[in-house]
């Protein structure tokens, strides 16, 4: 079973963003870029199938600037066999990023794809569900585990009430959630490695027109949110009580 | 403008959320359709969601198949009776989040999630990088469909509306389920507790819990106070509590009129689901935990001293 798992760079997780002073958008000069998380889990579960033999090949593919190579070659490095980068410099919605990755399914006719659940940036959670819809697949959001069993997929999702458990027909598109797995780390060994598996670079355009690229939502302006002014510190839980009850009145 | 909500219930009852859609509905336009689907037992949920105030019309989809019903079958229809809406709401939840964007796609529409705020009929205010950004968009769609953050969004009254209700089928008459995904089981934890994202006040534990035994300390105090319990990520990757507790970027998002936090550090992830919380309270042993820059009463103190103390204050 081929499968293609769709990753995006994106600020690390852990940087504090800075909203740009022209309320354009934020901060990304001399800024760390990382696989969006989620991505990293997908990518990590891809790999944990191949390793017991039920996926074959692994394809990542991300969507975006030359720099996704960078992300593309961190995907190869733990396990992915090769890389696609479509290459577009302009900003990409969940919609054009899931036509875009429709596209690609109908080139390499992978049985699953595999995505995050959402992207740290721009926080979407859309592309599983568009893809599904456009390729008219069943869709797996928000797995905790997965397990194929002959044409089927049994996923567990976080729902929430829970869990729920759902049995999807092969192909889908699944998104991985946070506790799908835990992500290893490349071992510099295949990180070298990594150089040399195959990355291809294509364009949007050779893909899609350039309206269907184009973005449906304008960004009027990027601000940062109102500030919480600092508290006070309580010396005792019986003051913390009595200030909950007297003066913030919340007890 | 003709607005469409998609409630979210549970087979008995609309989730709050929802009278906060349809508050956000009251946006566009003085009233706006809801739409229920569920298995046999949505009939007594649309009997309540005809009550609704703003609610001009409930549609049902009542039948068995439905009870489960999945995106990919209910997509369609849903897609279906858009062709009569200029916009499409449903109130963030995992209901919303696995069905909206999936109608959008079939009417080749960019869905706007997590909105904060309707600045116009076609100008949103949404949250990017967990809330550490608000951006203002404006859409080119001709339909709009949104997903509405519930605490962003005063709730309507649920009582004193009169909605006509109409029994729906569907042009192609499908059913809730289809071959491509088939429901399996559901593993709930039932609670006596309030719902997390509906409670006036919430305890949450972290990491600093040390263990799910521990959480026994934490709902001592929830349930002097009525509270709901929630986690971070971390006490529930550990094990600790389940998945449903976690708030977050990627959890659920909370703004009670008190939120307290026990053991937990304040990383921008977890803040991003409880940091619209009227008050916050945090309770930690590390002086410097970046959760008492937001917090407005801070005690540094050891959980397993201060919970048993606070639990012991609250006694009448
Ligand atoms: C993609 C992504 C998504 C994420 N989504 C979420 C999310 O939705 N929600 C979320 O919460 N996190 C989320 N996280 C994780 C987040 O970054 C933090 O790792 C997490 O919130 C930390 O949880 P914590 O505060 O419980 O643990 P820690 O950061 O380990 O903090 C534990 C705290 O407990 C205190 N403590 C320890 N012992 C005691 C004691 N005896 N008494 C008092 N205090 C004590 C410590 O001083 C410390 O401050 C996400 C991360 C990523 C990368
Ligand atoms: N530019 C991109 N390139 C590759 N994959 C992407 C891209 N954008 C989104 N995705 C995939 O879609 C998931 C969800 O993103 P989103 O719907 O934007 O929150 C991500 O975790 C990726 O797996």
């Amino acid at each position: 079973m081929k499968v293609l798992v769709g990753v995006k760079r994106v600020i690390d997780a852990y940087v504090k963003v800075r909203v740009r002073g022209d309320g354009t958008g934020v901060e990304t000069d001399n800024v760390k870029m990382s696989m969006n998380p989620f991505c990293e889990i997908a990518v990590e579960e891809a790999v944990r199938l191949k390793e017991a033999g039920t996926a074959s090949e692994l394809v990542a593919v991300s969507c975006g600037p030359a720099a996704n190579q960078e992300t593309l070659r961190t995907a190869l490095a733990v396990g992915c066999d090769r890389a696609i980068l479509v290459q577009h410099d302009g900003a990409l919605e969940p919609l054009a990023v899931a036509k875009i990755l429709a596209a690609l399914v109908e080139r390499e006719s992978p049985r699953l794809v595999l995505l995050g659940k959402q992207a740290v940036d721009n926080d979407f959670n859309s592309t599983t569900q568009i893809l599904a819809a456009r390729l008219g697949w069943s869709q797996g959001c928000f797995t905790s585990s997965l397990e194929v069993e002959g044409d089927k997929l049994l996923v567990a999702r976080e729902v929430d009430a829970g869990i729920e458990k759902r049995s999807l027909s092969l192909p889908s598109v699944v998104s991985a959630d946070l506790r799908l797995n835990t992500p290893r780390y490349a071992s510099l060994p295949n990180i070298m490695k990594a150089r040399s598996k195959p990355l291809e670079t294509i364009t949007a355009t050779d893909l899609l027109s350039e309206s269907d690229l184009a973005p449906r939502l304008e960004i009027l302006k990027v601000e940062e949110p109102p500030a919480r002014k600092a508290g006070v510190k309580v010396q005792s839980v019986e003051e913390l009580v009595a200030k909950l009850k007297d003066e913030a009145e919340v007890l | 403008m003709r607005v469409l909500v998609l409630a979210d219930h549970d087979g008995e009852s609309l989730k709050p959320a929802t009278l906060s859609a349809v508050a956000a509905a009251g946006k566009f336009a003085a009233t706006c359709d809801l739409l229920v689907m569920g298995g046999e037992s949505s009939r007594a949920v649309a009997d309540l969601a005809a009550r609704v105030m703003g609610v001009a019309k409930v549609r049902l989809v009542c039948a068995e198949s439905w009870q489960h019903a999945s995106a990919e079958a209910a997509a369609p229809f849903v897609a279906e009776l858009a062709a009569d809406y200029d916009a499409v709401l449903a109130p963030v939840g995992s209901f919303a989040k696995n069905l909206l964007p999936r109608v959008a796609a079939l009417l080749d529409v960019q869905p706007i999630t997590e909105v904060l705020e309707i600045v116009a009929a076609d100008t949103f205010v949404r949250p990017l990088y967990a809330g550490n950004a608000l951006a203002t968009v404006r859409s080119r769609d001709a339909k709009k469909l949104l997903t509405v953050r519930a605490t962003s969004f005063e709730a309507v009254a649920s009582e004193g509306g009169s909605a006509t209700l109409e029994e729906v089928a569907s042009q192609a008459g499908q059913a809730g389920e289809s071959d491509l995904s088939s429901w399996t089981a559901d593993e709930v934890s039932k609670s006596e507790r309030p719902e997390l994202t509906n409670a006036r006040i919430v305890i949450s534990g972290g990491r600093g819990m040390q263990s799910g035994e521990h959480f026994a300390l934490l709902e001592s105090v929830a349930d002097k106070l009525g509270a709901a319990v929630g986690a971070s990520r971390a006490a529930v990757d550990a094990g600790y509590v389940p998945n449903e507790y976690q708030v977050g970027q990627t959890g659920k998002v909370v703004a009670p009129d008190l939120y307290i936090a026990v053991g937990i550090s304040g990383a921008i992830q977890h803040l991003a689901g409880m940091k619209d919380s009227k008050v916050i309270a945090a309770i930690n042993n590390d002086p410097d935990a970046p959760i008492f820059q937001v917090a407005d009463y801070g005690l540094v103190a050891d959980l397993f001293e201060a919970l048993p103390a606070l639990s012991k204050a609250l006694d009448p």
